[in-house]
């Protein structure tokens, strides 16, 4: 098992420098002279204070869960990509009951908040869940079905209920709705002038690794996780079994659309007063889930490492705009550690039935 | 009646793209490879046949086929390109076929912006717009037929209907097309007869790739005069016109053709009195196509089935 580990993290170093270093000839072509400082500023930016530390978990914090939801369907035989619609239905959820619950005391309302997103993105989850257990239909092309639904859905809603018409946006959260800094923002900060300039990095990454945690034992530790893992591997094993396949596509697909539900609230309850576009559009963190997932090679805990590696490439990329490049650099430098990544799983494999082999 | 040609003279903007990256993915499935790329492969397409027409077109000229099927021919490399590294992770390393699907569509858009910004220092490439065909003549005069089918229209959409009938020729009756199916159904039992399955499904894949990226140049072109590294989830839309159409060429057009009515109409429904005063807003028009779909998936898929090898790398050794 140690060795397992330790082959799936030198893997996906080797698939990391690899994508970087296709990043560096992109910049390398694109120009010569500016592109080692620009790439040097994308690698160290988000190491360069404490401040920049938080920043880096706080732009973690959804595409953890979101890379959660798709970890966990991936465990379970499903592929959610239709995360970006369960985030976006949490995060309005979030929104609406922070804005409009304010009879309630704020600790109340902010756990309201959460668990009211996570029951919109398992309902929202749901939908393909249903179909694909009862009617046959592949869960990926219902679930972009469902993205697309409540893209539009959402925008139509926000329209009419908490809009802020000046900014085309959901109107700002109160302060209190937020969720608390337990004391991160002192950890994190840098001195600015005479005092100091904090992140906003608060307790949702905490969550965030909590819930991978929970995930974690769920489908490593419970029998429920173990059905559910079952079903993924060979249905009809599964179905001799004894376990009703049916009831826990749903479930799986639930827990997927709660998990990424809970990452829409955490996006948004972060008190940098980000809002939510009212203007139809899918949300990216459903898709950068995706990657966040495959790079954290489907393992939960992976997934905590990936989704703050991500954060981090992209905060560091947003800095090299000075030098004339654009922060898709950092997409494709994803994307083709992503490609390579399917080559890992593969490679991984194949070593380790060897060392399984030479063992007996 | 203006109104009944309007919205079919649109429909054919909307469907025929789709008919023609449906269609590509249908060889790709049919031969046993999942192609959830579609939408990269689209986008790719678009990027470097419109970079194509924005640095060689003559803005001088009225219209200008000549250049439009040289971008054509541009897009649909580029598509061959990405198709192919699809295809070498898919057959070759029998890596899982949805995450390179899925690098390659994260590629693609971030790849076009990236270029078009360094380049052109803006996110989109524009454009001219010299290829619409007023009416066609002699035909474009045949009453009822002339509005349909031959006004307002685009050399792009003859060659959709072209595609969709070599395709369906290909397919059911030649050697080719048997072999493909098979490599689809049972890798094992057509390698058994002597297919060579590795080869048969880089064939789908390639036509595949071929034909994503010049739907994506033949979607941008008459809704847009700029691409800005977006196909608008036409790729996705087209993966899902492919399993509504059951893998089955005829029936993909006519998911192609549901969709682009559905779809023109979203857009349009401002112009038709009956549908403006419904008072529906608008954000229900725009997902009638979606939740259609759902709808009509969930009442026909129960006995439609996939081809049975897809998304299985090919294993020699397993009977």
């Amino acid at each position: 098992m140690k060795r397992d580990g330790l082959l799936s993290f030198l893997s996906t170093l080797v698939v990391i420098i690899a994508g970087l270093a296709i990043g560096l000839i992109v910049l390398l072509v694109s120009d010569v002279e500016r592109a080692f400082p620009a790439f040097w500023t994308m690698l160290s930016f988000g190491s360069r204070s404490m401040r920049n530390i938080g920043d880096v978990l706080l732009g973690a914090t959804p595409i953890i869960l979101t890379g959660l939801s798709v970890t966990f369907a991936f465990k379970t035989g499903l592929f959610n990509i239709g995360a970006a619609g369960q985030f976006a239905f949490g995060g309005f959820v979030a929104i609406y009951i922070g804005v409009q619950f304010t009879f309630l005391p704020p600790a109340l309302r902010i756990i309201c908040s959460i668990l009211g997103a996570a029951l919109a993105g398992a309902v929202w989850g749901a939908i393909p869940g249903l179909l694909k257990a009862y009617r046959n239909v592949h869960e990926v092309i219902t679930s972009i079905m469902t993205n697309y639904i409540g893209m539009y859905l959402i925008s139509y809603t926000i329209q009419n209920t908490i809009f802020d018409l000046g900014r085309t946006t959901t109107v700002l959260l109160p302060d209190d709705s937020n969720l608390p800094t337990l004391g991160l923002d002192v950890i994190f900060r840098e001195p600015l002038g005479t005092g100091y300039r904090s992140s906003a990095v608060n307790a949702g990454i905490v969550i965030a690794i909590l819930i991978a945690v929970l995930v974690y034992i769920i489908l490593d530790k419970t029998k429920f996780g173990y059905e559910l893992k079952a079903c993924g591997f060979n249905k009809d094993a599964a179905k001799y079994a004894g376990i009703n396949q049916n009831t826990n596509i749903v479930r799986s697909m639930m827990i997927c659309g709660a998990i990424a539900g809970v990452g829409g609230a955490l996006n948004f309850m972060n008190g940098t007063g980000l809002s939510m576009n009212a203007m139809p559009v899918l949300a990216a963190e459903g898709f950068t889930g995706i990657s966040v997932a495959f790079l954290g090679l489907t393992n939960p805990i992976g997934v905590i490492f990936s989704g703050i590696f991500v954060s981090y490439l992209f905060l560091g990329g947003a800095r090299m705009q000075p030098f004339g490049f654009s922060l898709e650099l950092v997409q494709i430098v994803i994307s083709v550690i992503i490609y390579f990544c399917a080559f890992v799983l593969l490679v991984k494999n194949n070593l380790g039935t060897l060392f399984f082999k030479r063992k007996e | 009646m203006d109104m009944f040609y309007f919205i079919l003279q649109n429909t054919m903007f909307f469907m025929i793209p789709l008919l023609i990256v449906a269609l590509g993915g249908m060889f790709s499935e049919r031969s046993g490879v999942v192609n959830i790329a579609l939408e990269g492969k689209m986008v790719m397409g678009a990027f470097t046949g419109v970079l194509f027409l924005n640095i060689f077109q003559n803005p001088e000229r009225v219209t200008d086929h000549g250049i439009l099927l040289l971008a054509l021919l541009v897009a649909m490399i580029t598509g061959i390109v990405i198709a192919l590294l699809h295809a070498f992770a898919a057959i070759n390393l029998k890596a899982n076929q949805i995450i390179s699907g899925i690098a390659i569509n994260m590629f693609a858009p971030a790849f076009a912006i990236y270029v078009a910004v360094f380049y052109l220092h803006e996110q989109h490439v524009p454009f001219i717009n010299q290829f619409r065909i007023a009416s066609v003549p002699l035909l474009g005069d045949i009453p009822i037929l002339g509005p349909l089918l031959f006004q307002r229209t685009y050399i792009t959409t003859y060659l959709g209907f072209l595609i969709f009938g070599i395709s369906a020729f290909v397919l059911y009756k030649t050697k080719f097309g048997l072999r493909l199916r098979a490599c689809g159904e049972h890798p094992q039992a057509a390698d058994s007869v002597g297919v060579n399955v590795a080869k048969v499904r880089y064939a789908g894949v390639l036509i595949s790739g071929a034909l994503a990226g010049m739907g994506g140049l033949i979607w941008i072109i008459p809704i847009s005069t700029r691409f800005g590294g977006s196909v608008a989830g036409y790729g996705f839309l087209a993966l899902a016109v492919l399993i509504f159409g059951a893998w089955k060429p005829k029936r993909i057009l006519f998911a192609a053709f549901f969709f682009g009515i559905m779809q023109t109409v979203a857009n349009s429904f401002t112009g038709i009195p009956f549908l403006l005063n419904l008072g529906i807003p608008a954000s229900f028009y725009n997902m009638a196509p979606y939740i259609a779909t759902l709808i009509l998936l969930a009442f026909t898929s129960k006995n439609t089935q996939a081809p049975k090898a897809v998304g299985q790398p090919y294993d020699k050794g397993q009977r």
